[in-house]
C-alpha cells in the first residue's frame, strides 16, 4: 500500500533549478588566509589606513577564537587556508555606468535567473545594487535616491565617498570581536551595501540587492551597513541564489543596522542559495551575523526572512532594543528538505522602557533534514515595561526529518510580559486528501497548505517579494512530501 | 453510470467491504443506511480514491471508465464530489483561494475557462447566501474554528459550486439541528438534476425525510444486505437493524 508521502518521496528527484555556472574570469588570489591576505584585499579596495588597522584587529581576535559547536548542525572541520579569500570579475575597474556597459553573460546570468534586472528595476521601481561574486558591478535608481538625500552604494565606495559616516558606525552593532565569523568577516569582508537615509527621509522606493556566489572555493563575506537618522524609513529587499557546484562554499556575512529616534527600518531577506543535492553532497554553509540596534526612542526594526537555500544555516537576527519604547520584529519562515540543517532564530533584547519584540518563526522539515528555532528574549533590569509575545510553530513532511525549538528566556524585570506558544504538526494526509478530492493535484495542495501555515510571515514581506517567496517554496519542497 | 460490482476491501488485515454490489443511474438518489463501523465511510472512501485501502477483488466502473485506476483528483474533475463526515481544517488558507483553484482546476479539465476574480466571487456570493452562510465566510480559513454545522454547510456550498455528476454525502446530516438540516437538504435537493446522481449515506432516517431516495440500500456486515425504497428506511426507524444485519456484522460494529 502506498501512501501518499511514500509516493511523493519517490519524486524527490527535482534538481536545484537555478544550478547553473557563468563562465567570467575571475582574478581571483590563490587559496590562504594570513596577516598577507587581508593587507592585499585593503590594497586592492584602496582602503584608508584605519579600515586596514580594523581589519587586521578582527583577524588578530579571529586567529584566537574558536569556531562555536553548539548550533544543531554537523558538518566536516572547515579548512580556513584552503579557501580563496578575494574574487573580482574582470570588469571590476572600470566599473560599468549603466546596464548597456555591464557583462552581457552577467545580465544573462541574472535571466536565468528569474532577476531580469532592468525589467525588476523598472517595473518595481526598485533600485538595485547587484553584487556579483566581491564586486558590486551594477547600480541603478542612483540620481533619484540621491535627490532625496538617500546614500546607496557599495560599502567599498563609500570608505572612499563617506569615509566619516563608516567609521562611525562601522562595526557599532556587530563590534569586530563579537563571534568567530563575524571576526572573519571583518577581517577580510570583500564588499557589500551601505545605506543612509538622512533624518525624517522617507526612502522614496524599496532597496534590493541580489548577492550571488559564483566562485568555486571563494568564500564569500559581505558586509551590509544601513542607518536610519531620527524619523526616516527605509524597506531593505536582500535576496540570492546560487549556482551549483560540487564542493561546499562558506558565506559568512554581516548585516548591522541602526535605527535612531522614530526611525524605521525592515529588512526582508528571500534566501535560495544552493542547498547541495539530494544526498546532501555541495551546498552553501551560511553562517551570518544580522544584527540590529534600535538606538532612538520609537524606533522599530523588522527583519523579515524566507530561508529555504543552504546546506546549513546558522542565523539569528536580532534586535537591540535600547530606546525607550522601540520594537523589534522577527518573522521567518525557515524551509529545509534532503540533507539541508538549519539553526536559525533571533535575539531580542530589552534594554529600554516599555520596549515590545514579537518573534513568529515557521519552521518546515522534509526530507531527513533538521530545523532547529533557537531564540533569546533578555529583558534588562531597566525594561520596565517591555513586552515580548513568540510563536513559533513547526511542520513536518514525513517522518525521517527533524524540528527543534530551543527556546531561551532570561527576565531580570519583574514587570516583562513574556508570552511564548509553539507548536508542531504534520502535514497532514487527510489534509492533501481534501484537496485532491476537489480537483487540486497533490504538488499544489502542499504548497497551498505550506503557504497557508506561513501565511503571517508573508503579509510582512513587501508585495512582489511574497509572489515571490511562494513561488520559492513551491519549488523547494516539490515532490518533497505528502 | 456508477457499476461496483464484488468490491472486496480490507485495511491492515481487517476485511470491512466484502463484496458489494452497486449500480447507479444518472438522476437517481441512493441512501446507504447501516449501523456504526459497517463500512459507509469506507465505502464512500474507496470512491473517492483515498490511500491506504487494499482493494482485494472487484470493480468500479464510473462512466465506462475504471474509477480504481484514476488518481483522486481526477476523480473530482470528472465530477466526484464527496461531502467530508469531517471536514479538514486548512489554517491560513481562505475558503475563497482555495474553491478559487478547486474550480478552475476542475473547470479547466472540462475545457471550460477559468474564471476571473471578479466573475468567481459573484458566483461564490450567489451560491452561499441559500446555505445562509455570510458571504464573509468566504474570507475564513477553511473549516478553521467552524461549527460543525457551518462545516457541513460548507461542504454543500463547495458541492454547488462544482456541479458534481455525482455527489457522496457522507453523514451530513449528524450534528446538524432542525434548521439547519432543512437547509442542508435544500441545498441538495436544487441540485438533483436529471444528469446528476447522488449517494446519501445516513444512520438516521431523519434526513430521508428532507432528501427523498429512490433507493435505500443496508450495509451490514461488508455487504449491501437489503435494498428498498424510501418506505425501506421508515421501516428501519421502527425496527432497529437487528432484524436484517448478521449477528457477525453487529459485533464487528460493536467493536469499531
Ligand atoms: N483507516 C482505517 N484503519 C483501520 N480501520 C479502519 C480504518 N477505516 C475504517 N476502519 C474500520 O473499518 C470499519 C468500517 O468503518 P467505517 O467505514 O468508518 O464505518 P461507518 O462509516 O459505516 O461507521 C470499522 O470497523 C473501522 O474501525
Ligand atoms: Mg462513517
Amino acid at each position: 500500500m502506498s501512501s501518499a508521502i511514500d509516493q511523493l518521496e519517490g519524486l524527490t528527484t527535482q534538481e536545484y533549478k537555478y544550478g547553473f555556472v557563468t563562465d567570467i574570469d575571475q582574478e581571483t588570489l590563490p587559496p590562504g588566509l594570513n596577516e598577507d591576505t587581508v593587507r592585499f584585499i585593503s590594497a586592492r579596495k584602496e582602503e584608508p589606513q584605519w579600515l586596514l588597522e580594523w581589519r587586521l584587529k578582527a583577524f588578530r581576535n579571529w586567529q584566537r577564537m574558536k569556531e562555536p559547536d553548539w548550533p544543531n548542525v554537523h558538518y566536516p572541520p572547515i579548512d580556513y587556508q584552503a579557501i580563496s579569500y578575494y574574487a573580482a570579475p574582470k570588469s571590476a575597474d572600470d566599473r560599468p555606468k549603466s546596464l548597456d556597459e555591464v557583462d552581457p553573460e552577467l545580465l544573462a546570468t541574472y535571466e536565468k535567473l528569474g532577476i531580469p534586472l532592468e525589467e525588476r528595476a523598472a517595473l518595481a521601481g526598485v533600485a538595485v545594487d547587484a553584487v556579483f561574486d566581491s564586486v558590486s558591478v551594477a547600480t541603478t535608481f542612483r540620481e533619484k535616491l540621491a535627490d532625496a538625500g538617500v546614500i546607496f552604494m557599495s560599502i567599498s565606495e563609500a570608505v572612499r565617498e563617506h569615509p566619516e559616516l563608516v567609521r562611525k558606525y562601522l562595526g557599532s552593532v556587530v563590534p569586530p570581536t563579537d563571534n568567530f565569523f563575524a571576526s572573519l568577516n571583518s577581517a577580510v569582508y570583500s564588499d557589500g551595501s551601505f545605506v543612509f537615509i538622512p533624518k525624517g527621509v522617507r526612502c522614496p522606493m524599496e532597496l534590493s540587492t541580489y548577492f550571488r556566489i559564483n566562485a568555486m572555493n571563494t568564500g564569500q563575506f559581505e558586509r551590509t551597513l544601513i542607518v536610519a537618522e531620527e524619523g526616516s524609513y527605509v524597506s531593505y529587499l536582500e535576496g540570492c541564489t546560487a549556482p551549483m557546484r560540487d564542493q561546499n562554499q562558506l558565506h559568512a556575512a554581516v548585516v548591522e543596522l541602526v535605527a535612531l529616534d522614530n526611525a524605521r527600518i525592515k529588512y526582508s531577506t528571500v534566501q535560495n542559495w544552493y542547498p547541495g543535492d539530494k544526498d546532501g553532497n555541495g551546498g552553501i554553509y551560511n553562517f551570518v551575523t544580522k544584527r540590529g540596534a534600535c538606538r532612538g526612542r520609537n524606533s522599530k526594526i523588522s527583519w523579515t526572512q524566507v530561508e529555504t537555500g543552504s546546506a546549513i544555516t546558522w542565523k539569528y537576527p536580532s534586535c537591540i532594543l535600547i530606546g525607550d519604547n522601540s520594537v523589534g520584529e522577527f518573522y521567518s519562515v525557515a524551509v529545509t528538505n534532503n540533507h539541508q540543517q538549519a539553526d536559525t532564530g533571533t535575539k531580542m533584547i530589552h534594554i529600554g522602557r516599555n520596549t515590545t519584540s514579537t518573534i513568529v518563526s515557521k519552521g518546515i522539515s522534509a526530507g531527513v533534514s533538521n530545523n532547529s528555532y533557537r531564540g533569546l528574549v533578555k529583558i534588562m533590569p531597566k525594561a520596565e515595561g517591555a513586552r515580548n509575545f513568540s510563536q513559533c510553530d513547526s511542520m513536518l513532511m514525513g517522518d525521517r526529518c527533524g524540528a527543534h525549538t530551543f527556546p531561551y528566556l532570561e527576565v531580570r524585570n519583574k514587570s516583562a510580559q513574556v508570552e511564548h506558544e509553539a507548536t508542531t504538526s504534520k502535514i497532514g494526509e487527510d489534509q492533501i486528501f481534501y484537496l485532491n478530492q476537489r480537483g487540486i493535484e497533490t504538488e499544489d495542495a502542499v504548497s497551498m497548505i505550506v503557504n497557508g501555515f506561513c501565511k503571517e510571515v508573508f503579509r510582512e514581506l513587501p508585495m512582489e517579494f511574497a509572489v515571490e517567496a511562494q513561488k520559492l517554496l513551491g519549488v523547494s519542497l516539490e515532490g518533497s512530501v505528502g | 453510470m456508477l457499476q461496483i460490482r464484488n468490491l472486496r476491501v480490507s485495511v491492515d488485515g481487517q476485511k470491512i467491504l466484502r463484496g458489494v454490489n452497486l449500480d447507479i443511474q444518472p438522476g437517481s438518489l441512493h441512501a446507504i443506511m447501516g449501523p456504526n463501523g459497517s463500512g459507509k465511510s469506507t465505502l464512500a472512501s474507496i470512491l473517492a480514491g483515498r490511500d491506504g485501502y487494499e482493494i482485494e477483488a472487484g470493480s468500479i466502473t464510473y462512466h465506462g471508465q475504471d474509477l480504481l485506476e484514476m488518481d483522486p483528483e481526477i476523480r473530482a474533475r470528472e465530477g466526484i464530489f464527496l461531502a467530508f463526515q469531517y471536514p479538514v481544517e486548512v489554517p491560513g488558507v481562505t475558503t475563497m483561494y482555495f474553491m478559487r483553484e478547486a474550480l478552475n482546476a476542475v473547470r479547466k479539465h472540462r475545457g471550460k475557462e477559468e474564471l476571473s476574480a471578479g466573475d468567481f466571487l459573484r458566483l461564490a456570493r450567489q451560491k452561499i447566501k441559500p446555505l445562509g452562510m455570510e458571504a464573509g465566510m468566504l474570507k475564513r480559513a477553511v473549516n478553521e474554528g467552524f461549527s460543525g454545522g457551518e462545516k457541513k454547510r460548507s461542504e454543500i456550498f463547495q458541492m454547488s459550486m462544482l456541479e458534481p455528476t455525482l455527489g457522496i454525502l457522507d453523514e451530513t446530516d449528524s450534528g446538524l439541528d432542525i434548521d439547519a438540516l432543512q437547509v442542508v437538504a435544500d441545498g441538495v435537493n436544487a441540485l438533483r438534476s436529471p444528469d446528476r446522481a447522488f449517494v446519501v449515506i445516513t444512520h438516521y432516517q431523519r434526513l430521508l425525510n428532507h432528501i427523498v431516495p429512490d433507493y435505500v440500500h443496508v450495509l451490514g456486515d461488508g455487504r449491501i444486505v437489503r435494498s428498498g425504497d424510501k418506505t425501506l428506511a421508515l421501516e428501519l426507524e421502527r425496527r432497529g437493524y437487528s432484524w436484517i444485519v448478521p449477528a457477525s456484522g453487529q459485533a464487528a460494529a460493536a467493536g469499531a
